[in-house]
């Protein structure tokens, strides 16, 4: 995308006026999208983003800007903009290319898929959930693919090259009867190439969406007040995105803004738990070979029996404690500036079958389908959605139940669960907002229960 | 947008010049800048400052239609937008309603949006904004501290052109101040901190109320220290302004004619009856130019004009762009949304707001014997399904006992249907503000919503 020669000297004029640190960080991105609603196939969208972020450190000062110009001139004044102005030394920058890193092996470019094979999936998806029932009153589908090319190099003699591929589907169904409207909804999303159509079946994810939809056609108001809460494998990871992974980052902890600061060997959870964020997953959503800063990414164990082991770490905060990055800099695109952020977040598997984990339930909830949520990471609470979810009485699921939020304490709820199941599954693609920004996040974990949970609804 | 000649305009003319007999072509071209600087214990810890342009290009021919877009306006790059947007025609579905918009006569409401004064702010007084609201913020409660200060501001101009005699361009900038608190009591394992947060937005940093933004951060921080969860029980509740406005905000998706038309609306059949409570009047204007999102035309270039959505408790129509307005059988309202160059324009509410009642918060708790006084919401986005109405929430704020604020609580959820809270709301408060968001707020008080704890 741009020579090195440019970029050691974009790089060396950027710390010209005395700053310690420069980083350029271009992206070439190239993406496909297609939409069905109302059985039509109301557009298909080219798009092309392409540009470079430049940044620079001056003690504890970062100056940033960005352009769409990757012309040696314009980055040069990109690097002007963002460095402190002033006189001072010279520097030279030499840059060695990193080794490649390539989790992911991409089969079939989506670029080189013709677009009415990409279309044909919104239709039959489509199909396949108009027809399960005649309940189905609506269906919107989705597909997305990308194929991002990044650079990073930076004063400390980093080159890194990548590629990162996208492919993407969604599905939403709306159902009518007399209780009203219901909405189910399912996606997949994998960092491999078209060939994920290989072996996904889009019928089944379609059937699945509407299936929900209807299911909760005769669903009753969620209660209301505290309970046992299971949680169903591959659907839950967002508990601990929430409960714990953000008050996990480096920055939260640097400004004492996490309930976790200062927490690194005590237990911080049940003995159960054992938290991993892993960029290398092959295929999944939140995978890379680099981070956005150009640092390999890498395998983390944030809590292990129990025991906090570490926090997460970009190159800002882990300068600042003289320590290892663990390759979580991220950033949204060119535009933005890196930060502290999770790529795949999970729970490894527990001693339980799952299916005692529900017979052993008196009464309480169980969740087969999470959706979104949020933390406050200085006081620990947070909340996320249930968009499928049933009543279990006397050690059995029963009724289904609308949707609700429901809320707990981050360093509780860790504390609280009191089952985890060895059924371990990756969930469904997640965009995980921090500041602003978005990135694509994965999770993933075993059915479990937490003992006490507040559930949001109206019924006493 | 206030009404500007931008250089822009030649550029979208001059791609709408090269459709084809029988195309409807549609280029929407921008240009914009921001300036961010956040501050940490006195030092700024980043400083942004950037420029970014594009073009996004709609073909329709024959009832389908393509789009694409690029990040750049290098005249190769606008040609290969052009090609891929023709190419992508082919694969969309034959929409008997499928066109852009045409002028309709409206006339425009003129706008005062862009500052020069802001354009000429120097970059050293900006940071020095942040800077004293960082001050501010942490000078006056020792339990508080500044997580970080932020000063923001933006420009841009836009300028859209289409084959059926659509030509308009402006621009417009704002900026505006924030910054985020925390609040420590305690030690050990009793050790809680809260957060909260103040901000002033303006056309011109003359405009910031800093003094306002530090006390409401340190306030918000402050009155939830000590907050415990409550027992579960059905309650009114009363919705401080900025909560208001969110509410409003997933309301306004139950008003979208896009669901509607689609069928996704819980009102779609309703226009005409009373779904609200006689108190409510429901009114989205942006030619208001004390709204924050106020503008002189919407996404697709029609002039942006006041609608009443709901009118004593009475729905009254919802609101469209140019394409659900044709399927619905009606004319645009004025409400094509455009998120940039990178999409295709879609339906929403400009600048929401109730009418105002007349009394003050305070006033309005001195009515309420048993309640809440919700003063953050937690998961819009993951517990509220406008689709089905059902409303959950998490929740932090005071109880109301007998007329007067109380303990704070935090770990609860509130809990609804819309269709119920829109019927339940016994009184709007006359203490309006203009937030930086699509929907202005202002006290409310909501009966009958159950609060879920312990």
């Amino acid at each position: 995308m741009i020579e090195r020669d440019v970029l050691e000297r974009v790089l060396a004029g950027a710390v010209r006026g005395g700053a310690d640190f420069a980083e350029v960080y271009a992206e070439d991105k190239r993406s496909t999208s297609a939409g069905l609603d109302d059985g039509r196939v109301e557009q298909v969208t080219s798009g092309r983003d392409r540009g470079a972020g430049v940044r620079v450190v001056a003690g504890e000062t970062t100056g940033f800007a960005y352009t769409s110009d990757l012309s040696e001139p314009g980055l040069a004044a990109a690097a002007a903009t963002a460095a402190k102005q002033g006189g001072g030394g010279v520097r030279t920058v030499a840059l060695t290319p990193s080794a490649p890193h390539r989790p992911n092996t991409v089969q079939q470019d989506p670029d080189t898929i013709a677009k009415a094979m990409k279309v044909e999936l919104l239709q039959r998806m489509n199909d396949a959930a108009r027809s399960h029932g005649p309940e189905i009153v609506q269906v919107s589908a989705g597909y997305g693919d990308s194929r991002k090319q990044v650079l990073v190099a930076n004063t400390d003699g980093v080159l890194t090259d990548d590629e990162v591929v996208r492919t993407l589907l969604r599905v939403s169904a709306v159902a009518d009867g007399d209780t009203g409207m219901q909405t189910g909804y399912q996606s997949m999303g994998h960092t491999i190439g078209f060939e994920v159509f290989d072996t996904v079946d889009v019928e089944e994810l379609a059937r699945e969406a509407a299936r929900q939809a209807i299911t909760k056609l005769r669903a009753r108001p969620a209660p209301s007040g505290t309970m046992p809460v299971v949680i169903e494998h591959g659907t839950g990871g967002v508990l601990f995105h929430e409960a714990c992974g953000h008050g996990l980052e480096a920055d939260h902890i640097h400004k004492g803004a996490s309930v976790y600061a200062g927490k690194v060997g005590q237990q911080v959870a049940s003995p159960l738990v054992t938290l991993v964020d892993d960029g290398t997953m092959p295929g999944e959503w939140g995978t890379l070979g680099f981070d956005d800063e150009g640092h390999v990414t890498q395998r983390n164990v944030l809590i292990e029996d129990g025991v906090l082991t570490d926090y997460m770490w970009d190159y800002l905060r882990a300068r600042k404690d003289g320590r290892p990055q663990s390759g979580n800099g991220r950033r949204q695109s060119y535009q933005h500036l890196p930060m502290v952020r999770m790529t795949n977040t999970f729970v490894l598997d527990g001693p339980d079958d799952p299916a005692d984990i529900v017979s052993s339930t008196p009464h309480g909830v169980y969740v087969a389908k999470l959706g979104g949520g949020s933390v406050n990471t200085a006081s620990g609470d947070f909340v996320f959605g249930m968009t499928e979810a049933y009543l279990i009485e006397n050690g059995e699921i029963t009724e289904p139940l609308r949707d609700g939020n429901l809320i707990g304490n981050g360093p509780k709820v860790l504390a609280d669960i009191d089952m985890l199941g060895d059924d371990f599954a990756m969930g469904s693609p997640g965009t995980c907002g921090k500041d602003g920004q978005g990135v694509p996040v994965g999770d993933g974990q075993p059915t479990l229960r937490v003992k006490s949970l507040t559930v949001g609804g109206t019924s006493s | 947008m206030s009404a500007f000649e931008s250089e822009l305009q030649a550029v979208a003319d001059r791609v709408v010049e090269q459709a084809r007999p029988g195309e409807q072509v549609e280029a929407f071209v921008a240009r914009g800048g921001e300036t961010e600087v956040r501050v940490y214990q006195g030092d700024v810890e980043h400083f942004v400052s950037a420029q970014s342009e594009g073009i996004g290009i709609r073909v329709i021919h024959e009832g389908r239609t393509g789009f694409a877009y690029a990040g750049t306006l290098e005249e190769s790059a606008i040609a290969e937008v052009l090609a891929e947007a023709r190419d992508n025609v082919q694969f969309g579905t034959v929409d008997e309603w499928a066109a852009l918009a045409e002028p309709d006569g409206v006339p425009v409401t003129e706008q005062e949006l862009w500052n020069e004064r802001l354009a000429e702010y120097p970059t050293d007084d900006k940071i020095d904004l942040a800077k004293q609201l960082e001050k501010l913020a942490s000078g006056t409660d020792p339990r508080v501290r500044v997580d970080d200060a932020n000063y923001a501001d933006a420009h841009g101009e836009s300028a859209v052109a289409s084959t059926t005699g659509i030509r308009m361009s402006g621009r417009e900038n704002g900026c505006y101040v924030s910054v985020s608190t925390l609040a420590d009591e305690g030690e050990g394992d009793d050790a809680e901190t809260q957060t909260g947060f103040g901000f002033s937005v303006g056309r011109s940093p003359d405009e910031f109320d800093l003094d306002r933004a530090a006390r409401e951060a340190v306030d918000r921080a402050t009155r939830l220290l000590g907050a415990t969860q409550p027992p579960s029980k059905r309650l009114t509740v009363v919705l401080d302004p900025f909560v208001t406005a969110q509410f409003l905000g997933v309301v306004s998706s139950t008003l979208n004619g896009e669901a509607v038309v689609k069928g996704r609306s819980l009102f779609r059949d309703r226009v005409g009856e009373e779904v609200a409570s006689p108190l409510v009047t429901l009114v989205d204007d942006p030619t208001n130019p004390l709204a924050y999102t106020a503008t002189d035309v919407d996404g697709e270039g029609l002039a942006a004009r006041r609608n009443v959505l709901i009118d004593g408790g009475v729905l009254r129509q919802f609101v469209h762009n140019s394409y659900s307005a044709r399927r619905a059988g009606t004319v645009s309202t004025g409400n094509a949304t455009r998120g940039g160059f990178a999409g295709t324009p879609g339906v929403g509410c400009l600048a929401l707001s109730l009418v105002p009642g007349t009394r003050s918060q305070e006033e309005l708790i001195a009515d309420v014997d048993d309640g809440l006084l919700v003063q953050q919401m937690q998961g819009l986005h993951s517990g509220v399904n406008p689709v089905s109405g059902d409303f959950s929430t998490g929740a932090a704020g005071l109880l109301i006992e007998n007329g007067t604020v109380g303990a704070p609580v935090r770990e609860v959820t509130i809990a609804s249907t819309l269709q119920r809270m829109l019927l339940d709301i016994v009184e709007v408060g006359g203490d309006i503000d203009w937030l930086p968001m699509r929907s202005a707020g202002m006290s409310l008080v909501i009966r009958d919503v159950t609060m879920s704890g312990s």
